[in-house]
């Protein structure tokens, strides 16, 4: 039963990571960046989430929209003030910019909210626990999985359904010929931080809902965690993300409980190191194509 | 000939300078395209074929000089803006999306197009590149280079251009797919769009064309009627290989 126990637990903490890192997967591949400021956006949807329960008194849903809703447009801002007009710059200077915002969000949030961690508040997510026999499964466990598969569905059916999911595989190919074809760059890579900010607003409050400590730092260790699911699985792979996350998340919980709770960390990153000396672009990342 | 050229050209390239970084790649060339005229540019490798394409097309800014299309001026509006004006690109090395399929290739070729006018279009591109609606579900990166070239143009004419550009179109081919791909231009020209040509097959590109531009490191060294130029001994010594 413990063993379940720790699958359960390791499938929700893995779908956290999972959802993280689809944004990093996403603009990683059409943006061709590493956008280290994505946990701290996750931190500040956290923020606005409490903020809406605690303070303003609003409905958890709406909370969550809210939440969703600064996000978008913080990650929109980011895109276009600070990694827009470096597009053509190096990418050392890129992720220099980015560990900046990184930063600069913290400091943001420290200064609005403050060092003291705030416990976050009980909604419909911290529900009643589901029995099944000997298990017992929390409901933010359920809300948690339950996100993720829906994200996962709809995401694949935005990038192959869609005009705009198409234009994001254009671009992700190729930049020029998709503006060849009339795309817009710009604005898909806008698009972009907006989709992967509004569910690192998700993110937040699921991970908020299992561990209800929020501080300015709390978007920082799930953040690098999710970076590496993201490498796991493949960078630029949206089905690679959803596994290297959830593979993350049970290889955590697993090595806390049976091998050491001190080196839980460390095991994860082992187990990355393992894997790209075995396959270097990933689980399901696609080889470098040579220029002919 | 003679009343076309008093004509307003369909796209007028003046004095075009474009650099990368430091590099001054095109020294100021100035063409004209007339409305269902084929026009070829030729020149050795690094010439600046390629370059004169993609500045006209947006996907590089002139330092200097401007481009226009039926008397507007395009440069500086950016790739994405100047293709629903009716230029489009088939670019070097065909940068069709490798993991999209065919379908999905052609659908993204009229993307600034009304949804309803797609089926229409398909329907006319498939009737000219047949083999491509035989492999319309295939992963484009899986299809042979000659399909490959095919749809890159079948792709660029979703857009309906009345300009289209291609930049050798005949690279990296059998004897027999050149010749496919030049009899495909000949009847695209005959139903009325007006080419652009950059080719290193000099001789099959200034056969089907009407007039010819060379290019010399950055420079227009030579133009007149393609008849002209084939017959031009100095031509004839740099790029026909006579
Ligand atoms: N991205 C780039 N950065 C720097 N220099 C470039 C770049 N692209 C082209 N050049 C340089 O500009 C010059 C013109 O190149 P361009 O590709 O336009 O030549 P081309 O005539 O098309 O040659 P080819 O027949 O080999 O295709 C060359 O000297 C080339 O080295
Ligand atoms: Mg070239």
């Amino acid at each position: 039963m413990i063993f379940l126990d720790n699958l359960i637990n390791g499938l929700s903490l893995g779908s956290i990571y999972a959802i993280i890192a689809l944004g990093y997967t996403m603009v990683y591949g059409i943006a061709k960046m590493l956008n280290f400021a994505h946990g701290d956006v996750i931190m500040i949807g956290a923020y606005i989430a409490f903020c809406g329960l605690q303070y303003w008194g609003l409905p958890p849903v709406i909370a969550i929209l809210a939440a969703m809703a600064v996000c978008t447009l913080l990650g929109v801002t980011i895109e276009g003030l600070a990694y827009r007009p470096l597009r053509q710059a190096t990418s050392l200077a890129v992720l220099i910019t980015a560990i900046g915002m990184s930063y600069l969000l913290q400091n943001i949030a420290l200064m609005i909210w403050g060092a003291n961690p705030k416990s976050f508040p009980r909604t419909f997510i911290n529900g009643a626990s589901i029995r099944i026999g000997q298990l017992n499964i929390s409901s933010a466990t359920i809300w948690t999985i339950l996100a993720n598969i829906v994200i996962m569905v709809a995401l694949t059916l935005f990038t192959a359904k869609t005009k705009m999911g198409k234009a994001m595989r254009c671009v992700s190919e190729d930049r020029g010929a998709a503006e060849l074809m009339g795309i817009n760059v710009n604005r898909t890579i806008s698009m972009t931080f907006a989709i992967g900010s509004a569910l690192a607003a998700i993110a937040g409050v699921l991970l908020c809902s299992s561990y209800p400590i929020l501080q300015p730092t709390t978007g920082s260790m799930p953040g690098i965690k999710a970076f590496t699911a993201a490498v796991f699985g493949g960078i630029g792979s949206i089905p690679g993300a959803m596994i290297g996350g959830v593979l993350l998340g049970v290889i955590e919980i697993f090595g806390k409980a049976y091998i050491s709770t001190e080196l839980g960390d460390a095991i994860v990153f082992a187990v990355l190191i393992v894997v790209l000396l075995v396959k270097p672009t990933g689980l399901l990342g696609k080889p470098v194509r040579e220029k002919v | 000939m003679e009343t076309q050229k008093k004509a307003l050209p369909l796209l007028k390239a003046h004095d075009l300078h474009v650099y990368y970084g430091a590099i001054h790649a095109i020294k100021g060339i100035t063409l004209e395209v007339y409305e269902n005229e084929i026009v070829t540019l030729i020149g050795a490798n690094g010439a600046g074929k390629s370059t004169t394409l993609n500045t006209i097309a947006g996907l590089l800014k002139p330092r200097q000089g401007t481009v226009a299309l039926n008397g507007e001026i395009i440069s500086g509006l950016g790739a994405s803006k100047v293709v629903p004006k009716g230029l489009s690109l088939c670019p070097e090395g065909r940068r069709i999306f490798q993991q999209m399929t065919v379908r999905e290739n052609l659908e993204m070729g009229s993307y600034t197009r009304p949804a309803t006018e797609i089926a229409g279009s398909l329907e006319d591109v498939f009737k000219r590149f047949p083999r491509l609606k035989e492999r319309e579900k295939q992963i484009a990166g899986t299809l042979s280079g000659g399909e490959q070239q095919m749809l890159a143009m079948a792709r660029a004419l979703m857009s309906k251009p009345k300009l289209m550009m291609l930049d050798e179109p005949s690279m990296g081919l059998a004897p027999i797919l050149v010749e496919q791909i030049f009899s495909i231009i000949k009847e695209l020209h005959q139903a009325g769009t007006t080419i652009l040509l950059v080719e290193q097959n000099a001789q099959m590109a200034l056969q089907v064309a009407d007039r010819a531009y060379v290019m010399e490191t950055g420079n227009i060294t030579l133009q007149g009627p393609a008849e002209e130029l084939l017959h031009n001994e100095a031509v004839q010594r740099a790029y026909l290989g006579s």
